[in-house]
């Protein structure tokens, strides 16, 4: 995380929403999106990433099409708050190689968790094997994902 | 598309860190760097790989506030996902719009500068959204793991 917020002008955000669209572009194709030399955009890049902005790569695949049919989002609470260590959960769930995204947030759950499985099924195992094993589990809830999108948010 | 065990391999190791430089993934998968660039066109060209995007860190752009906004919507009215969605995607501080199936609806990731900021747009931009029934929040404390890893 960085300590302070660096200053952005028009052309790092459009160049941010670029990149959030199409993460594998050259510096030399983004830059001519722009009219930006390679290495103007290859810097303007370079900054971005070292002030934690730009964050990685994500790379997205049809996981219907590789066997993966079912993605549930879980809310979980833990049974017995400040007795079960966060940590000794957050270990656990982490490992599981079907959870995808473990949350810690506040509200009505204690933990938000992306759960991928081949079938209802094969998620039904994961739940009872692996979830519901899990140190101080309380309350889950499960909702099936249908459709996601991702927007470019402040950036559009 | 037909996707082999090769690809299952290949696919394992970039999900896993997609951000790895390519002759790093190449030997933890067991081919050469040339098939791997190879395989993953191919399995871009064929849907399997859908898009690479630049992950974006809202919290180092100044937007501290992440909060999850699950809504329950009033299903009597048929147009209601519809023009919810739709009203939704005007919202510059939404990052994310997720359905369901089960008691949650749709879901809405939406980030703030602050507080203040995040006040300001769910009461002026989110409780005036189309067919709201219900709506609870889940702020995001910390991210633990975030991954498109699948267990391959």
């Amino acid at each position: 995380m960085t300590s302070s917020v660096i200053d952005l002008d028009d052309l790092d955000r459009a160049l941010l929403r670029e990149l959030s669209l199409e993460g594998d572009l050259s510096a030399g194709e983004l830059g001519r999106r722009f009219g930006l030399s390679q290495p103007a955009t290859w810097r303007r890049v370079k900054r971005l990433e070292e002030a934690g902005i730009l964050s990685g790569l994500r790379v997205e695949v049809d996981r219907a099409a590789l066997g993966f049919g079912v993605t549930v989002f879980l809310g979980v609470k833990l049974a017995t708050k400040g007795r079960v260590s966060l940590e000794d959960f957050e270990r656990a769930v982490q490992a599981i190689p079907e959870v995808q995204v473990v949350q810690h947030v506040l509200g009505l759950f204690d933990y938000r968790l992306r759960v991928v499985a081949r079938d209802i099924a094969d998620f039904e195992r994961v739940l009872r094997r692996r979830i519901m094993t899990l140190p101080g589990l309380g309350q889950v809830e499960a909702n099936v994902l249908l459709t996601e999108e991702r927007r470019p948010g402040p950036l559009g | 598309m037909q996707v082999d065990n090769t690809d299952r391999r290949i696919l394992r190791q970039v999900l896993a860190e997609p951000s790895s430089p390519r002759a790093d993934l190449a030997a933890r998968a067991g081919v050469t760097a040339a098939t791997l660039g190879r395989r993953l066109e191919r399995l871009r060209d064929g849907g399997v790989i859908r898009t690479v995007q630049a992950a974006i860190d809202w919290r180092a752009l100044g937007f501290e506030v992440e909060v999850s906004l699950r809504f329950t919507l009033d299903k009597t009215n048929p147009r209601a996902f519809d023009e919810f969605i739709a009203a939704a995607r005007e919202v510059p501080e939404v990052v994310a719009i997720e359905t369901f199936l089960g008691r949650v609806d749709v879901r809405l990731n939406v980030v703030a500068r602050d507080m203040g900021h995040y006040q300001e747009v769910y009461r002026a931009r989110i409780l005036s959204l189309p067919h709201i029934a219900e709506v609870d929040a889940l702020m995001l404390i910390a991210t633990i793991k975030d991954s498109e890893g699948l267990p391959l």
